[in-house]
């Protein structure tokens, strides 16, 4: 939800949260979209084809292919000859994309893709958590996280923006939770054309392949030379720090609406407890934190929007009065027993004076759903942490012990 | 806010009712979210859906535990399904069958209301599909939402002849549930 401007009713309609991103990209104006169904991600791919059949989406070819690796490597040779591209997956299909996620980020291609995010296989699981998009972490796509419909639908909108921008010229994952957003039903206002054409310029490449002036795209790169593409790639990176913010900012302007830039806060100007956390999960925290605020608790929430790149100075910044700092993860890395945004806030930490106590839960495993009183009982413990200190750092949330 | 429950099994339209009636509710100028219960829907099985109403935006993502109201569409359910599980004291449960609510017992201190949507839909629809139907028994049980709205939502997603049928049959049950002063 906006934080800030207005709600507009009058211009809502309810619909699907898959609608409501399939119809960003459709005014987005892509040039190709290639992408394979797969739960809970069709419902997108399925409304595109219909607005390509329906002659809704001029001057875009919609390329049908076998598999995600497919997709994605079709998107390839497309951006490279100046198109914007648009595709998206899930789960097993973004894994199976890995190798070719490398390939557009090396080759600096503004790619779009929406991330539905769903558990990973074994065993076999259709629901949300994030384990898909935090795996492809160091692939050198850009990762926003998704609160609710119209911020997924708006922030498809602004990737494009973020993407494409001379500066940066690295492709971006729009993520949203599988089923909780892809398949609720909420009002929203769908994003207007002549808006988006205002916000959102044609995509004027830099380079393209051209049989009249041919160039390589993804040629050797020596021991002479590969490092400096490794450091140019991290520069981008840093270039769009800013450039997510700005995006965020211009997209107020345009639009009226707003979710933060790399982060957005909740209640943490005078909180003693601040919670981290990305994706749905944000909408029930915040209506945990008005609760509890009733009861005096003076609790807050850090909303990450950009986990790629890691927003390291805004949130230092954001959590430096804190008395202690709660990081939820829809994620594990295993061996490590922490979610992934735990293990980098702390270490965004270390090597400043800021002595926080930072405890980590992973929650929402493969869909467990996340309830207000799961919330309420991690905000009491770390209520119990600022009185004595951290007894356990990192633990799962929710475990039936009688399975086990 | 209210929290609706929707109990059905899968092909009913359960999924469709949710969301029907969230569009009315949005009609109506309250803010609406709803949505399956994310499960593998095959026919036949038990599903839920789910609907929050209120007059703020919604940012609420679990499931509902505690409903204000539950919609049974298919009586066989209650033996299978703790359909009024969780069901708020002065809540009330709306189920699909033409036996008199004593004849359900059930688990719960909330209003039992029964409704013959079946029959209402042969007659009028000419098929027995209760999911429109019960919408507008809710709405007459209920006074949470307009009938107008939930016609209409009906007759954009179903439009022509079926969702004018639809909507005849809204209404009467809508008249059912008014003159029985549920």
């Amino acid at each position: 939800m906006t934080t800030k401007g207005k709600l507009e009713m009058e211009k809502m309609v309810v619909v699907e949260g898959s609608y409501a991103v399939a119809h960003a990209v459709k005014i987005c104006r892509p040039n190709v979209i290639s992408a394979y169904p797969i739960t809970p991600q069709t419902h997108i791919v399925e409304g595109l084809s219909q607005f390509i059949a329906d002659g809704e989406i001029s001057n875009c070819e919609y390329i049908n292919v076998e598999s995600e690796f497919s997709a994605l490597s079709a998107l390839v040779g497309s951006s490279a000859v100046g198109a914007r591209c648009y595709s998206a997956t899930t789960s097993q299909g973004l894994e199976l994309m890995h190798e070719v996620l490398f390939n557009v980020s090396g080759m600096r291609l503004p790619i779009v893709m929406t991330v539905v995010n769903r558990a990973v296989s074994a065993p076999i699981n259709i629901w949300n958590d994030h384990q898909d998009a935090i795996s492809q972490r160091d692939t050198g796509w850009i990762q926003l996280y998704a609160e609710d419909l119209q911020e997924a639908a708006d922030m498809t909108a602004q990737a494009f923006k973020i993407a494409e921008d001379k500066e940066v010229l690295m492709p971006a994952m729009v993520c949203m939770d599988g089923f909780i957003l892809s398949h609720v039903y909420e009002p929203v206002v769908l994003l207007e054309q002549e808006l988006t054409d205002e916000y959102l310029p044609t995509y004027e490449p830099l380079n393209t392949l051209d049989p009249k002036k041919p160039l390589s795209f993804g040629a050797l790169a020596d021991p002479n030379y590969y490092t400096e593409f490794r450091y140019l790639q991290q520069k981008a990176m840093e270039n769009s720090l800013k450039k997510i913010e700005d995006a965020a900012n211009e997209f107020y302007d345009v639009f009226g609406r707003y979710y933060g830039g790399l982060i957005d806060e909740y209640q943490t100007e005078d909180a003693d407890i601040i919670l981290m956390a990305m994706g749905s999960i944000v909408g029930t925290i915040k209506d945990t934190i008005d609760n509890l605020r009733q009861k005096g608790v003076k609790v807050g929430l850090l909303k990450v929007r950009a986990f790629r790149p890691f927003p390291a100075e805004a949130i230092r910044k954001a959590i430096k009065d804190a008395k202690v700092v709660v990081v939820l993860d829809k994620n594990i890395s295993l061996g490590l027993n922490e979610g992934a945004l735990f293990t980098e806030t702390k270490s965004c930490l270390y090597n400043t004076k800021n002595r926080v106590p930072v405890v980590g839960y992973m929650i929402g495993h493969g869909g467990r759903d996340i309830r207000m009183n799961t919330i309420e009982n991690i905000i009491s413990e770390a209520q119990e942490v600022m009185k004595t200190g951290i007894k356990l750092e990192s633990q799962f949330t929710d475990v039936r012990e009688e399975l086990l | 806010m209210k929290e609706i429950r929707i109990h059905g099994r899968g092909g009913q339209g359960s999924v469709t009712a949710a969301e029907l009636l969230a569009v009315a509710a949005f009609a109506d100028g309250k803010f609406s979210q709803a949505f399956p219960a994310f499960g593998v829907e095959r026919r036949g099985a038990p599903v839920q859906a789910f609907t929050r109403i209120s007059d703020t935006p919604i940012r609420l993502r679990s499931q509902i535990y505690e409903p204000d109201y539950v919609i049974v569409q298919d009586p066989t359910l209650i033996e299978v399904v703790d359909v009024a599980g969780g069901l708020k004291e002065d809540g009330m449960i709306l189920i699909n069958s033409d036996f008199d609510p004593s004849k359900f017992k059930l688990d719960t201190k909330a209003k039992v209301v029964t409704v013959n949507a079946t029959k209402v839909a042969l007659d009028i629809i000419g098929r027995p599909i209760v999911n429109t139907v019960l919408l507008g028994a809710f709405a007459g049980a209920t006074g949470n939402i307009r009938p107008e709205s939930i016609k209409e939502a009906v007759k954009e997603r179903f439009p022509g002849k079926v969702g004018d049928r639809n909507a005849e049959a809204i209404q009467q049950a809508y008249d059912m549930m008014k003159e029985a002063n549920v």
